[in-house]
């Protein structure tokens, strides 16, 4: 991959670089309480190379994507803006990039979104006018022909890193890193996945995707997440479509004292994330602790993947 | 075909809780076929209007007719009789027939009995399963003859999404195949795999609702 930037974010420069990327997650609170964010951004910093903010995930209303990654910006943090295309027409979704790129928004996750079934807000219409592949079509269209949707010439590119998420535990097992493959055709340039657990599969995906040339085209980030207790495990194998925890993690964590669950937990994922990193084709690791983000400084430390590069965006 | 369900007994009744004399009006159409709205469940609903209502100490009069369908401007014009006294239309058809009745009669209140649910077929016996959302410009000779559009939760065209799990979506909580397992396995039968590869961009809404009321018109059928 060469030197020139698309972007020129913190992070598209960590990834040119060479070097392992780290994002980290904050999710904007369900309400004004610009404080709470603030405080679990700050535990972030320096500790990771950008932050991605989620929009409305879980499809539970909260605050918007875009100001939480404006935040985040005054905060001297480098965002990665979540978007999805569920509650939004690609009239919404583009005005939504031109507004995020002139905010200096340099890095766009592209994403379908979870139904809102699952959040608050079930009775509510879905929109899904656009998926994510057209989405970050959309965006690299923007921002290197210069042409929106409607084929209208943009007054000014919008240069943002475009990213999207894959899910390696889904099924068709053998389609997983096929539909990745079309993502990177559309344009997306780098990939967090969901919550790995079963580091087999994982395996296998990424010979995959190394034997279809698609680590050569694109970053792919392994996503991490601590599990904080057996509970939390038991939850995400039984109830959590799509995640695979095998029992072994959960007979570790049932294996420690109580007061020592958690320590357990962060043991494994500092395995997991070294496990990733030392297999063809890792770029980095995307660390979900969800409502755990003061956790992150010891466990980006203990996998050895302090200090951070400092690199400034452009 | 359209496939409706009855409304619960206690909205029809609220809903007509103000008159004495009203027609339940049937469809010898689909929902005669989905078993909804049909001659048969045209007499139920009367008698069971008739039974609560006299229950509650306030008698209805309740005159029955099936219209041969109720999309038709000509098979509504018998009700012209039954209506004359009447001070409200129940109709049992698809939300298409109580208006077509309401067209007819300007000054006479019209109710819907059903709920109109889906474009679909039966699956098996006493159930029937939406397969079609008339967006207007059919896309499945893509996608092996079955329709992501209606049948995918999130109207995925490059499915299926991370929530596709041994053949079933994570809506519907395990009772909703995914669809693009389907299509995958069908398009691996015919030896078409490669075209679930194809990236496939933006889909034409104009054609759909969005577009505004649809009219489809064949010039040479006017008269």
């Amino acid at each position: 991959m060469t030197a020139e930037y698309s972007a020129g974010s913190k992070l598209e420069k960590i990834f040119k670089s060479g070097q392992k990327a780290v994002t980290g997650e904050c999710g904007p609170p369900r309400g004004t309480d610009v404080e709470h964010f603030k405080k679990k951004a700050a535990f972030l910093k320096g500790n990771v190379d950008a932050v991605n903010v989620t929009d409305n995930q879980t499809a539970v209303v909260r605050f918007c994507s875009m100001a939480a990654a404006k935040l985040l910006l005054e905060m001297g943090q480098e965002p990665v803006m979540q978007m999805v295309t569920r509650d939004m027409n690609r009239i919404g979704l583009q005005s939504n990039i031109l507004g995020a790129a002139a905010l200096g928004i340099k890095n766009l996750l592209c994403l379908t979104g979870d139904h809102q079934s699952f959040g608050d807000n079930p009775q509510a219409k879905n929109v899904h006018d656009m998926d994510s592949i057209m989405l970050a079509h959309t965006l690299k269209n923007m921002r290197d022909e210069g042409k929106m949707v409607s084929g209208t010439e943009c007054q000014g590119r919008p240069r943002m890193f475009i990213g999207a998420a894959a899910n390696p535990f889904a099924d068709p097992q053998e389609f997983r890193v096929v539909r990745m493959g079309k993502k990177i055709a559309a344009g997306v340039q780098f990939i967090q996945t969901q919550c790995i657990y079963n580091m087999e599969r994982w395996r296998k995906f990424m010979e995959m995707a190394n034997d279809m040339g698609l680590t050569e085209k694109c970053f792919i980030m392994a996503g991490i997440t601590p599990l904080k207790s057996v509970g939390m495990a038991n939850y995400m194998k039984k109830f959590v479509p799509g995640l695979d925890v095998p029992d072994s993690y959960i007979t570790r964590l049932k294996g420690v004292p109580k007061d020592k669950v958690a320590a357990e937990g962060i043991k494994i994922a500092v395995e997991q994330i070294q496990e990733c990193l030392a297999m063809k084709g890792v770029a980095g690791i995307h660390l979900m602790a969800i409502e755990w983000e003061d956790h992150v400084p010891e466990i980006v430390k203990a996998a050895g993947l302090l200090p951070r590069p400092v690199v400034e965006a452009d | 075909m359209v496939i409706a369900e009855s409304k619960p007994l206690a909205e029809i009744l609220d809903m007509i809780k103000d008159f004495k004399k009203i027609v339940v009006a049937g469809c010898k159409g689909c929902v005669t076929v989905c078993c909804a709205g049909g001659e048969k469940e045209v007499a139920i609903l009367a008698s069971e209007l008739r039974i609560a209502r006299k229950a509650a100490g306030n008698e209805l009069e309740v005159k029955e007719y099936t219209c041969e369908r109720q999309c038709d401007p000509e098979y509504i014009e018998p009700l012209d009789d039954l209506v004359a006294d009447a001070d409200a239309v129940l109709s049992i058809a698809c939300s298409v027939g109580p208006q077509y009745v309401a067209a007819r009669y300007p000054y006479l209140r019209v109710y819907p009995g059903l709920n109109t649910t889906s474009i679909g077929g039966a699956v098996e016996h006493g159930v029937w399963t939406e397969f079609c959302q008339a967006c207007g410009s059919c896309i499945i000779g893509n996608f092996g003859g079955l329709c992501p559009i209606t049948r995918c939760a999130k109207q995925l065209l490059n499915g299926p999404c991370g929530g596709s799990s041994e053949g079933i979506c994570e809506v519907g909580k395990g009772s909703i195949p995914c669809i693009w397992q389907l299509i995958y396995d069908r398009l691996k039968n015919l030896g078409e795999l490669h075209k679930l590869t194809e990236v496939q961009l933006y889909k034409n809404w104009s054609t759909s609702r969005d577009g505004g009321l649809r009219t489809t018109t064949r010039e040479e059928l006017k008269q």
